[in-house]
């Protein structure tokens, strides 16, 4: 079986004032050659004047099964949006 | 006339060298690397177009980017031994990219304040990319030099095979040196200490050592080559060759 | 790009048909899957084989192009393919990204395409033999691999449909430099028109090829379709390419090497001739012309690369004990 070479997560923030955003992923041995295959594989044209790699490894997610209850107690909780407030035509807008 | 035998040198050392990395184009170690070298090669080439184009117009003999390129043959090409070696392995490949770039690092970064604007534009943007040249070839030394027993000896067998092709670096051909006096390139020789700290920095961290002086090679500036640059462009030209007067 | 017909897909899958129902709706909702999301097996084995080859299609389709790269005849063109041929490579790795989603490495995937078990996009398996090529991909056969890859970027796996929208905004100059060069050959010396016209006899049926089999010989359509891993069907996507691609070879003057091509009033499309399924079957099979040169091209690559790469982590693996002696 070959030695795998780590896999590394790409975050690039297109210009000042926005945040890095995940483009993709790549593999690397370290992250000082992590960093310079974001640079060569990532921002040929342009893309963005940041790079953020992280271990792929180091990535905790959450669970998939846990979708329904993560997320979904929120959906009832309408009073959390502007929307929710009538406020009248004339005061403007708030 | 020596300003354009000066641009000339330059844009050969850059497209011989973009060539030699673009060879390995679909053949690298790995996959970041098949986008990273062709993306040095490309910087390379850019480069030897505007130089040539430069050259061509300096000359005023009507004579384009593709003329120069691809209608001189092995005695008229005025690169340096170095750029002309073959890739060998990606330890070859990356050491002679990091002492060509921390040659021209330093070398454009003085070009800044060229008289000749073209030069000064070049710089401009060439500087940058040979910085990224020497990180990139720089870090790759470093993890070949310090890795495991082969790389560290194919790493070796690299400085011993290259080191002789250095020193021509530093040399300034007659027309090289007119255009030095006039203020419109830089001093080759002047780039010495920048060279060896660049190097030397990253020799330490790779456990490498520079051989002791031997003696040098040099005759690229006057056309006199190493075998490897005919069939260079034989390769290089043949299309363009064998339909004279051809648009592409 | 490049992406042909999948070929040999398995699609089956021993899920209940109460998941299976739920997954159809989810799919059928146009919600996108993502890599952790509960899957049938066979849509996870058919994403991972037809990613797999995709990405594969990308690398080897690297080499028929390389192939001219140190020839290319003036600078400019020489800079253009680098660029192309780089970014096929860039496209192989956001691919074999996308597929390492679903569990499964990149050295796995490589080792299945040196060893011969994994297919790649069999038009790489024919020689490049002339500068025309070089326009002739470009314009064929990155026209042929848009064709299938602007509907992959609406697939319903998430990571697959990311990778497709990158390669495709990348790609949109691939085919016009390939046209460009094609144009410039045909406007040229009688020579260089005869070179682009061979060319074209040459790649037009394998780019026709490109899209599969015809659709009553393509087993695993369906299920893909439902799935929306596939959006189009072979046959659908073919006729798209020649409607296309004919009024473009009439404009160069080049003609297209196909005595029963005519335009089909009553369909809006052109009729084609018979394409020569034997020869598709053969080259699929691995015995196209180039098919043992590339394999072994892309496995001189990789071991010519081992110690590159078992340097790099050797080298990782000194750096961390020596961070760690140093706390």
């Amino acid at each position: 079986m070959t030695a795998t070479t780590p896999l590394w997560e790409v975050f690039i923030r297109p210009r000042n004032g926005l945040a890095h955003k995940h483009v993709g992923s790549l593999h690397a041995s370290d992250e000082v050659m992590a960093l310079q295959a974001a640079r060569d594989v990532y921002t040929r044209r342009g893309e963005g004047n940041s790079i953020w790699v992280v271990p792929s490894a180091a990535i905790t997610a959450s669970d998939p099964d846990q979708t329904a209850e993560n997320f979904e107690p929120t959906a009832d909780k309408i009073y959390r949006h502007p929307t929710f407030y009538e406020i009248p035509d004339e005061v403007g807008h708030m | 006339m020596a300003v354009f035998e000066a641009l000339l040198e330059l844009a050969d050392d850059h497209l011989i060298l973009g060539h030699r990395l673009s060879e390995w184009c679909g053949h690298a170690p790995m996959l970041e690397e098949d986008l990273a070298m062709p993306n040095m090669g490309l910087d390379l080439i850019g480069t030897a177009r505007t130089l040539y184009d430069q050259a061509g117009k300096l000359e005023g003999k009507g004579r384009s980017e593709d003329d120069l390129a691809y209608l001189r043959g092995e005695r008229e090409y005025r690169n340096c031994l170095l750029v002309e070696r073959p890739n060998e392995d990606f330890a070859h490949t990356m050491l002679r990219q990091l002492y060509f770039a921390a040659f021209m690092r330093p070398y454009w970064l003085a070009a800044l304040t060229s008289t000749d604007e073209v030069v000064r534009g070049v710089a401009g943007k060439a500087e940058k990319e040979m910085a990224y040249h020497i990180r990139h070839a720089g870090e790759w030394v470093i993890r070949l030099g310090d890795g495991t027993a082969e790389s560290a000896a194919r790493m070796r067998d690299a400085v011993e095979g290259l080191h002789i092709y250095v020193d021509e670096l530093f040399e300034s051909s007659d027309a090289a040196q007119e255009a030095e006096a006039a203020g419109i390139l830089p001093v080759r020789a002047d780039m010495r200490a920048a060279w060896d700290r660049t190097v030397a920095d990253v020799f330490a961290e790779a456990l490498l050592e520079q051989p002791s002086a031997a003696y040098a090679q040099r005759g690229g500036r006057q056309g006199i080559h190493n075998e490897t640059l005919g069939h260079l462009l034989a390769e290089m030209q043949v299309v363009h060759r064998a339909y004279p007067g051809a648009r592409w | 790009m490049y992406s042909q017909g999948l070929i040999g897909a398995d699609n089956r899958t021993e899920e209940t048909p109460e998941f299976l129902a739920r997954f159809q709706k989810r799919i059928d909702a146009e919600e996108k899957i993502e890599p952790k999301d509960e899957m049938p097996e066979g849509y996870r084995r058919t994403l991972v084989r037809q990613i797999g080859q995709h990405a594969h299609s990308e690398i080897v389709g690297m080499l028929p192009e390389g192939n001219w790269i140190t020839r290319a005849p003036s600078l400019r063109r020489k800079a253009a393919l680098l660029a192309k041929v780089q970014d096929e490579g860039g496209h192989g790795l956001y691919l074999y990204s996308a597929a390492e989603t679903l569990g499964v490495s990149r050295e796995e995937m490589t080792e299945e395409l040196l060893s011969g078990k994994a297919k790649y996009s069999s038009i790489f398996n024919y020689p490049t033999l002339s500068w025309a090529d070089m326009g002739t991909i470009g314009w064929l056969v990155d026209g042929a691999a848009i064709m299938n890859q602007i509907p992959l970027c609406r697939c319903s796996f998430g990571p697959y449909a990311r990778a497709m929208i990158r390669v495709c905004k990348e790609e949109s100059f691939h085919q016009r430099q390939g046209y460009e060069i094609v144009m410039t050959l045909a406007q040229g010396t009688p020579e260089q028109k005869a070179m682009a016209q061979d060319s074209l006899n040459r790649w037009w049926w394998p780019s026709l090829m490109m899209f599969g089999p015809h659709d009553a010989d393509s087993q695993h359509s369906d299920q893909s379709m439902a799935w929306k891993i596939k959006r189009f069907t072979n046959d659908e996507l073919r006729q798209k390419f020649i409607d296309a691609t004919v009024p473009q070879a009439e404009y160069l003057g080049l003609t297209i090497p196909d005595p029963d091509l005519k335009w089909n009033e009553d369909k809006g499309g052109y009729d084609h001739g018979p394409i020569d399924w034997d020869e598709f079957w053969r080259v699929v099979k691995g015995h196209g012309p180039m098919a043992k040169d590339r394999i072994k091209a892309r496995k001189k690559a990789w071991d010519d690369g081992a110690w590159v790469r078992e340097a790099a982590l050797a080298h990782a693996e000194k750096r961390r004990a020596r961070k760690i002696a140093a706390e």
